[in-house]
């Protein structure tokens, strides 16, 4: 593997692991809206 | 307030996007170790930004142990965890940038091994949090920050003699850089501390919310509970 | 003893008279610690020199295996017969109780450490070049930093899901530096190759910081329920 090879990969990486995290996160945002807006009014 | 968040996230976006552009073209190639060296640009300020928010779990732990204040045990482990995921895009893109410049995957490098010991003591808060069954849990989380932040400088010293001991090549940035250099590091620090910020604020909006809705489940459940005999005609959910 | 308070000094001898009377515990202990020594020998050739080069630190992580090993039951009698929520509501200091436990664990590691590191010596062909006074006094700082940490998250750990495997979790990652040391300056007095004082500091440093610490933050847990 080429030495630039591996700056890709490492660019490529940090943002796969920032991606994964957000679309987490983002994945229980709408959880917890769903679950807020199907709680009786209270 | 609410506007406030996804404007923050655009152009904190925007602001990533410049920043690795600066660092991918308008930055210059390095002498020695060729176009590689920019992982430097993605490597160190996440490393800041990782200790940065592991200095706020820390004082959000300890606020939370002085005031017992919910709110500070949120943002401990909101920080926590956005601290994990830095901390691990650092642990990733050292190897990455070590293989081909010194020929070796890992060095016991002061900066790498000293954030792989605070990945593992974060993990280890992490997955406490997670399996602890008691209701004091963010007690018990708090004072293992406290242990673990008692343990940096103990680790911090015990790698700097071993490295005396056994030398090994030393990693990122030793020496002075070049200021067009300089300015892309400084911005890319910048970026990533405000990235980190955002990303933390984030996770503790959405643990203030998972918390609401646990409370309102809670005492749902108890009202239905009292209410079971006497209202035939409630609706169940 | 004196040292002591009476509570510390009552719980302490509660748990040795316990230990002793149930002597399964401490049989199950010491034929594990053989096993891991054991094991170790026949995975690591005792022959090879770079096995005996590493024999420090393998004698120190089948020591950590022990340790965790033994701390996993320290609690678990307490917890049985309620014995824990005796002890809260009673006046006595939570630190009593601390000191107790930890002591208690360290005389049952230091049992263990005085028949596994014998093996290790015949079976590894060890000799010592530097002093052996030394080693002893690595083998009780390194052992107290384990035991008194090891002590104080194993309350932390207490109502866990998977507790057996959370206490090594939690320990290990703080455990790091002691274990660097102690590995560290083992090899340094066995091969006689320069001074391991600041080793010995470090290990002396971090005792003191984590039983400061412990002692601090006990009370804390204990009441955590």
């Amino acid at each position: 593997m080429t030495s630039i090879r591996f700056m890709w990969t490492a660019y490529a990486a940090v943002w796969i692991i920032h991606g994964t995290y957000i679309a987490a996160l983002l994945r229980r945002y709408r959880r917890l809206q769903r679950e807020m807006n199907s709680l009786p009014k209270s | 307030m609410k506007r406030t968040f996804p404007i923050l996230a655009a152009v904190t976006a925007l602001l990533l996007v410049f920043g690795t552009y600066q660092a991918l073209v308008v930055a210059p190639t390095e002498r020695t170790m060729g176009d590689v060296q920019r992982i430097f640009y993605y490597h160190v300020p996440s490393a800041w930004t990782a200790f940065c928010l592991f200095f706020v779990n820390l004082v959000a732990s300890v606020i939370y142990l002085i005031r017992r204040n919910t709110s500070a045990d949120a943002l401990a482990v909101s920080a926590a965890e956005t601290g994990v995921v830095f901390c691990t895009v650092v642990l990733v893109t050292g190897p990455l940038w070590a293989r081909p410049v010194w020929g070796i995957w890992w060095t016991w490098d002061m900066r790498l091994t000293s954030t792989l010991v605070l990945w593992l003591i974060y993990v280890s808060y992490l997955l406490l949090r997670r399996f602890s069954d008691s209701a004091q849990t963010p007690v018990l989380a708090a004072v293992l920050a406290i242990f673990g932040a008692l343990d940096v400088p103990l680790v911090y010293f015990s790698i700097w003699f071993f490295r005396t001991q056994h030398p090994q090549p030393v990693m990122g940035g030793g020496g002075s850089l070049d200021p067009r250099m300089l300015r892309v590091f400084l911005l890319n620090l910048a970026v990533f501390t405000l990235y980190g910020a955002l990303l933390c604020w984030g996770r503790y909006r959405i643990e203030v919310m998972r918390r609401q809705v646990e409370e309102t489940r809670a005492l749902e459940a108890l009202l239905d509970d009292g209410q079971a005999g006497s209202s035939p005609a409630r609706s169940s959910r | 003893m004196s040292l002591l308070s009476p509570v510390t000094r009552a719980t302490l001898l509660k748990d040795i008279r316990l230990e002793w009377r149930s002597k399964d515990a401490l049989n199950s202990m010491l034929f594990f610690s053989l096993l891991v020594v054991v094991i170790f020998s026949f995975s690591f050739d005792p022959n090879a020199e770079e096995s005996r080069q590493i024999a420090p630190g393998l004698i120190w992580v089948a020591f950590l295996f022990s340790t965790v090993v033994a701390l996993n039951q320290t609690w678990a009698r307490e917890l049985r017969n309620h014995a824990l929520d005796a002890y809260r509501v009673s006046p006595a200091s939570p630190n009593s109780l601390f000191l107790a436990k930890t002591l208690g664990n360290f005389l049952f590691v230091t049992v263990l450490e005085a028949l596994m590191a014998p093996l290790f010596v015949v079976f590894y062909n060890l000799r010592s070049i530097g002093p052996v006074w030394q080693l002893l006094l690595i083998g009780v700082l390194g052992t107290f930093a384990l035991v008194v940490n090891g002590t104080f998250f194993a309350a932390l750990s207490l109502r866990t899901r998977m507790r057996e495997i959370m206490l090594p979790v939690i320990l290990f990652p703080v455990s790091i530096p002691a274990i660097q040391a102690m590995v560290e300056a083992t090899h340094i007095v066995l091969t006689g190759e320069g001074t391991a004082r600041f080793w010995i500091v470090l290990l002396l440093t971090y005792d003191v910081v984590f039983t400061t610490a412990s002692l601090a933050l006990f009370g804390l847990i204990l009441n955590a329920e």
